[in-house]
């Protein structure tokens, strides 16, 4: 008998396939592809506490192996979430993860305590966001500064606390490390990873911020190693993200040191990527004669 | 359920005029292969280039679904190498099209590949309509609109074929009380400007896309009435609601 169940920080995942934030929308245009409740969890697009548009010009611009987005956390604002988009969410089957960014420490924490008012399962806290206060310096870059936004959100959160690392920080192992110490029940890492495109006919970026975030299968070999150096330095579940294209991926993720993975751009290509990502783990799995995704987490 | 990705096969991929192809694929299907305005995501490579790309339904015969499409990149010139037999992945149909139930005098303004979706736009209305098509020089499927259409307007920017210039200098828009347009950008915002009565002007949007299902926000463009996914609320809007400026 083959089991894929996961527990993160006491809630239990069916399965280790989480949708990736910002990838899988709120669910609703997948679930006319497959049934959602077949995933073990779905991250939700970026959420603020206002509404915000996004960024200007160009959002999307492909490169060998990879896409780059400047989508700027394009969402209706945490109350017109749990409003119009929660209650469909509720009603499926499968680990919901609220995906929270913010501006300022305090954006932060009016979120989380609306979020705690509510069925979500767990927050994801994006602290890939610029930092008003440290003059637009990443929360994700410097470690002093994550640990502080981590234990202010630890203050105030009722539920289970991803923090999503960004692969700009400075040390990865020193990040892992301040935010578990922070009070971090899990991490996911890595978010996408700040890149630059120039259109040398118009001589500028092609982006109107100059740089954008790159994902995608270019990105899966930086991040591979940086699951496995992070889950080698703390004791709390990792979920791997980067690149995952396929069941092989994810298992490379599972022997890095991932207890669960997020897939993110194969979404775009396949809107069944996850379910067959799922399919395919089971039948390595069988194939293999491996029981549990246990005997075969961190053997690297 | 909707069906993802299908493998089809090709049926014909013609140069119709220089780098301006017509690919023909089959698709066996018991639900809707879409309406005028609406578009489908292709791909005939595996995972380079990573993304797959937006083309509208130029045309639907029976089991044939027609694109029309033109050689600027990668993609296109992947897809211009595809062969009878061949196979290609489709997404689609997806985006919402272009409104068919309207009444008076209708006028189709296309500018170059913006001709694709109006082809099988003119074919589905069929009424007395009046089609105005800009080309660089060559012209194309001119032929095949004339059946479908009242009075066919063209211009050429070498003055090879019809008048020379920019179809915007000669489109009447008082004569008409419905417009319906695709092209490049200040074609259409120029359409969109000229016309008195802004609400019976509808545009075909381009953005880039990613995913071509409403997900990745990339395609979101600013209208009068908040942001807006090309892909999924459009890629057809009414002229006023849209800005050209961006
Ligand atoms: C809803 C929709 C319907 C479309 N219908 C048609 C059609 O019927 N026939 C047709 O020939 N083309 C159509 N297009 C445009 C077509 O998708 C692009 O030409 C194609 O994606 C280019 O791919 P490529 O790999 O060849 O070019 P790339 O190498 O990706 O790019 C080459 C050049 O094309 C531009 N470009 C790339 N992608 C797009 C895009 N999505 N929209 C506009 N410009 C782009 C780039 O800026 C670049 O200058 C449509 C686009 C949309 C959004
Ligand atoms: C278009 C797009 C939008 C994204 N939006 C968010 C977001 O709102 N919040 C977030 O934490 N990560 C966001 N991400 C990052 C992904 O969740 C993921 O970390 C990253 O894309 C790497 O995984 P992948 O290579 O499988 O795509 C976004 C990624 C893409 C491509
Ligand atoms: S292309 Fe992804 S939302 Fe429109």
């Amino acid at each position: 008998m083959i089991d894929t169940k996961v527990n993160i920080a006491g809630v239990e995942f069916k399965n280790p396939v989480i949708a990736a934030s910002g990838t899988f929308g709120f669910g609703r245009e997948f679930s006319e592809y497959f049934p959602i409740s077949k995933l073990g969890g779905l991250s939700t697009k970026g959420l603020t506490l206002r509404q915000r548009e996004g960024n200007k010009g160009v959002r999307i611009h492909e490169t060998t192996g990879g896409i780059m987005n400047s989508i700027g956390l394009q969402n209706p604002g945490i109350d017109a979430f749990i409003e119009e988009e929660l209650p469909f969410l509720n009603s499926q089957d499968t680990v919901i993860i609220a995906n929270v960014s913010g501006n300022t420490i305090e954006e932060y924490v009016i979120s989380v305590e609306k979020l705690n008012q509510t069925e979500i399962d767990m927050i994801e806290l994006n602290i890939s966001c610029p930092n008003v206060k440290e003059g637009g310096i990443s929360f994700g870059t410097k470690a002093e500064i994550a640990s502080n936004v981590v234990t202010q959100v630890r203050k105030v959160c009722q539920k289970s606390l991803i923090v999503k690392l960004s692969p700009s920080a400075e040390n990865m192992v020193e990040m892992a490390e301040s935010c578990v110490e922070a009070g971090a029940d899990a991490l996911s890492l890595v978010n996408t990873f700040p890149a630059l495109a120039i259109d040398i006919s118009k001589k500028k970026a092609i982006f109107d911020n100059i740089t954008a975030g790159l994902s995608g299968p270019c990105i899966k070999p930086i991040a591979l190693r940086m699951v496995y150096e992070v889950s080698k330095a703390v004791d709390v579940p990792i979920i791997g993200i980067g690149g995952i294209m396929d069941y092989r991926d994810v298992i490379e993720y599972i022997m890095a040191g991932a207890w669960a993975v997020q897939v993110g751009t194969a979404n775009f290509i396949n809107p069944n990527a996850c379910a067959e990502i799922i399919e395919g783990i089971e039948e390595y799995l069988q194939k293999e004669g491996i029981s549990t995704l246990e005997e075969i987490r961190g053997i690297i | 359920m909707k069906v993802g990705y299908r493998e089809v096969d090709i049926f014909s991929n013609t140069e119709i005029a220089k780098d301006i192809f017509e690919l023909k694929v089959q698709i066996e299907s018991n639900d809707s292969m879409g309406d005028p305005g609406q578009f489908y995501m292709l791909r005939s490579w595996d995972l380079d280039p990573l993304l797959s790309r937006p083309f509208s339904i130029c045309n639907v015969e029976e089991s044939v679904l027609t694109f029309l499409y033109k050689v600027v990149g990668r993609g296109t010139n992947y897809l211009s190498k595809l062969k009878p037999k061949d196979k290609l992945k489709v997404l689609g149909p997806l985006g919402n099209g272009f409104n068919l139930n309207v009444s008076g005098k209708v006028a189709l303004i296309s500018g170059g590949i913006g001709i694709a979706p109006m082809i099988y736009l003119a074919k589905k209305l069929n009424t007395g309509i009046d089609f105005y098509a800009g080309f660089t020089n060559e012209v194309y499927y001119m032929d095949y609109v004339r059946k479908y259409v009242a009075k066919i307007y063209i211009t050429t920017e070498d003055g090879s074929t019809g008048q020379k210039g920019f179809i915007t200098d000669i489109f009447r828009p008082e004569k008409y009380d419905v417009v319906f347009t695709c092209g490049p950008s200040p074609m259409m915002k120029k359409v969109v400007e000229n016309c008195e009565n802004k609400s019976s002007v509808f545009v075909s949007m381009e953005s880039v896309m990613a995913c071509g299902m409403g997900v990745c926000l990339g395609c979101s463009i600013k209208t009068k009435s908040g942001m807006k996914r090309v892909c999924k609320e459009g890629p057809v809007f009414k002229g006023e609601e849209v800005f050209f400026d961006d």
